[in-house]
């Protein structure tokens, strides 16, 4: 039997995993369970190999073939290859594949832990000129002109330190 | 902080006093973090690495908890050292094969550890002894609060934390506990317990060894996904799945010494008999027997420095620790062999016979024993 990753040698380590109840199988050779750490079990999540396996193809689905990273120069057939995206940016550029791929891998979609207490209190403030908006909208529909300016205000002032 | 002095000075989870500490060896909680619109490391050319290395380096060092701590660039360590910080769970093993433009950032007390451009800008572990993975938490949490004021971190409003493999992303959180399960390994049983904590989407991999194969019984339980989920749910989900398994394996070995009580006995006094008289013994034999000894020493049969010594033996028979204070360059396989076999035997000649009498079902009570 050869190797997965490189189709090559022949496998000799033989990799079974349970996750979620679906058992997944993966051969390698000497070389290749090595150099992707498989001795470190630590270090080591049998998604990443997958990944590196098919799953990354999931992303040719969305966008251009060509299409590449506008910060770090990254392509999709950089990413079939490493299993591993180029920056940050990437997340933005290859979203539409990408978005398939993390279905099939997480429990969600959506980050709900914890974030940066900076970034926290600024989505805070936006969410407030939200409603702010709102109430102004409803305000000056009501004529109440006085409360309106009052919004109106409230809404500049976070703007200025949202700007800051 | 000296690289000697981590040597000399085995980290906390190492001598480890931590709850449920018999059954869960350690608590690690790591967190990949990234700088914004950078190259990850992996695709960065080694300008850049070295580059994002110097933007980061003094600010995890300033990190209050680095205090006093250990900083070195990857390329400054030796093979030997390296191996030595993997062998002690300080860096990855896919860390200690980079040079420049990686480092390594330790605490003073070996709880904390940041490697620099790993497969991630910042990769943050926290270890400590027993089941503690809020407290875990909480240490990486602090330094994580520390750096998020300093560095511009990749944070996305719906994918949360951006990591290199999309398999991290969201929390960027990793939580896994050591447990060593021998008891549940002699019943049987093991493999029912890796299928239903495997259903729940958490995985068990052995620790040392390939693939199922688990040697010395030890384990490791983590998560597996990283979005959708809380900090604090992952976490919770975990710990009480290894509340689960603890409940289990002591289940399992009050079983033991019920029922098998001498099959028991003729374990642990067999891997006593081999490591207290061996010439030369490898590594899988060694962490397998090293196993049944540390749970004679849980059930009582060996007095408690007993503990500490096999504790101890699991990470200095491994191939660094041996070859560390040896004048040859390189030790060959069978010179290693030697090499563990002393070492193991002159612990061991410091511990006393297994002390049956602490058993206390009758050891000859073996009704459905069939000798043939």
């Amino acid at each position: 039997m050869h190797c997965d990753v490189c189709q090559k040698n022949d496998a000799t380590v033989y990799l079974t995993q349970i996750v979620e109840g679906k058992m997944q199988k993966v051969n390698l050779c000497e070389h290749c369970a090595k150099e992707k750490g498989v001795s470190d079990p630590t270090g080591f999540a049998m998604a990443d190999l997958l990944l590196g396996l098919g799953a990354t193809q999931q992303i040719e689905h969305g966008g251009q073939p060509a299409q590449k990273c506008p910060v770090c120069g990254f392509t999709q057939i950089d990413f079939k290859k490493t299993g591993r995206l180029g920056c940050s940016a990437c997340y933005d550029t290859f979203a539409d594949g990408l978005a398939n791929l993390l279905k099939g891998m997480h429990k969600g979609l959506k980050h709900t832990g914890k974030m940066p207490a900076r970034l926290s209190r600024r989505y805070a403030m936006a969410d407030r000129v939200k409603s702010l908006e709102t109430d102004l909208q409803k305000a000056v529909k009501n004529e109440k002109y006085e409360d309106a300016a009052r919004l109106r205000d409230e809404i500049q002032k976070i703007e200025h330190e949202l700007q800051a | 902080m000296t690289f000697d002095h981590i040597v000399a000075h085995p980290g906390q989870w190492l001598r480890g006093d931590g709850p449920h500490d018999k059954i869960v060896v350690s608590s690690r909680i790591r967190f990949a973090r990234n700088l914004k619109d950078r190259p990850f490391p992996g695709w960065a050319k080694k300008a850049e690495r070295l580059k994002i290395l110097g933007e980061l380096q003094d600010h995890v060092a300033a990190i209050p908890a680095m205090d006093d701590g250990y900083t070195a660039p990857l390329q400054d360590l030796t093979a030997l050292q390296k191996q030595i910080l993997v062998e002690r769970h300080l860096v990855s093993r896919e860390h200690a094969s980079k040079s420049a433009g990686s480092a390594v950032v330790i605490s003073h007390d070996q709880q904390l550890s940041i490697m620099i451009n790993e497969e991630d800008h910042l990769r943050m572990q926290s270890l400590l002894p027993g089941l503690q993975l809020r407290e875990a938490y909480k240490i990486n949490n602090e330094a994580d609060f520390y750096l998020e004021d300093r560095v511009p971190y990749a944070f996305h409003p719906d994918l949360g934390y951006l990591t290199a493999c999309p398999t991290n992303v969201g929390t960027g959180l990793r939580a896994s506990a050591m447990v060593h399960l021998p008891a549940l390994v002699l019943a049987e049983q093991i493999n029912q317990i890796v299928n239903s904590v495997g259903k729940i989407g958490l995985a068990v991999r052995g620790l040392y060894g390939e693939g199922t194969e688990a040697l010395g019984n030890l384990f490791q339980v983590s998560n597996q996904t990283t979005l959708g989920e809380t900090e604090e749910e992952i976490i919770d989900r975990l710990v009480k799945v290894i509340e689960q398994v603890i409940e289990h394996e002591q289940n399992a070995r009050q079983t033991l010494l019920e029922r098998r009580a001498n099959m028991l006995l003729d374990q642990i006094g067999r891997a006593y008999g081999v490591l207290g008289h061996a010439r030369a013994i490898a590594s899988k034999e060694a962490l397998n027997l090293l196993s049944v000894m540390k749970l004679g020493a849980d059930l009582g049969l060996f007095p408690e420095s007993a503990q500490l010594a096999v504790d101890e033996l699991f990470i200095t028979t491994q191939p660094a620790h041996l070859q560390l204070g040896e004048k040859k360059e390189k030790l060959s396989p069978e010179e290693r062999d030697t090499l563990r076999a002393d070492l193991v035997r002159a612990k061991l000649k410091k511990i006393p016979e297994p002390d049956i009498a602490k058993v206390k079902p009758a050891a000859n009570g073996n009704g459905k024993k069939k000798d043939k």
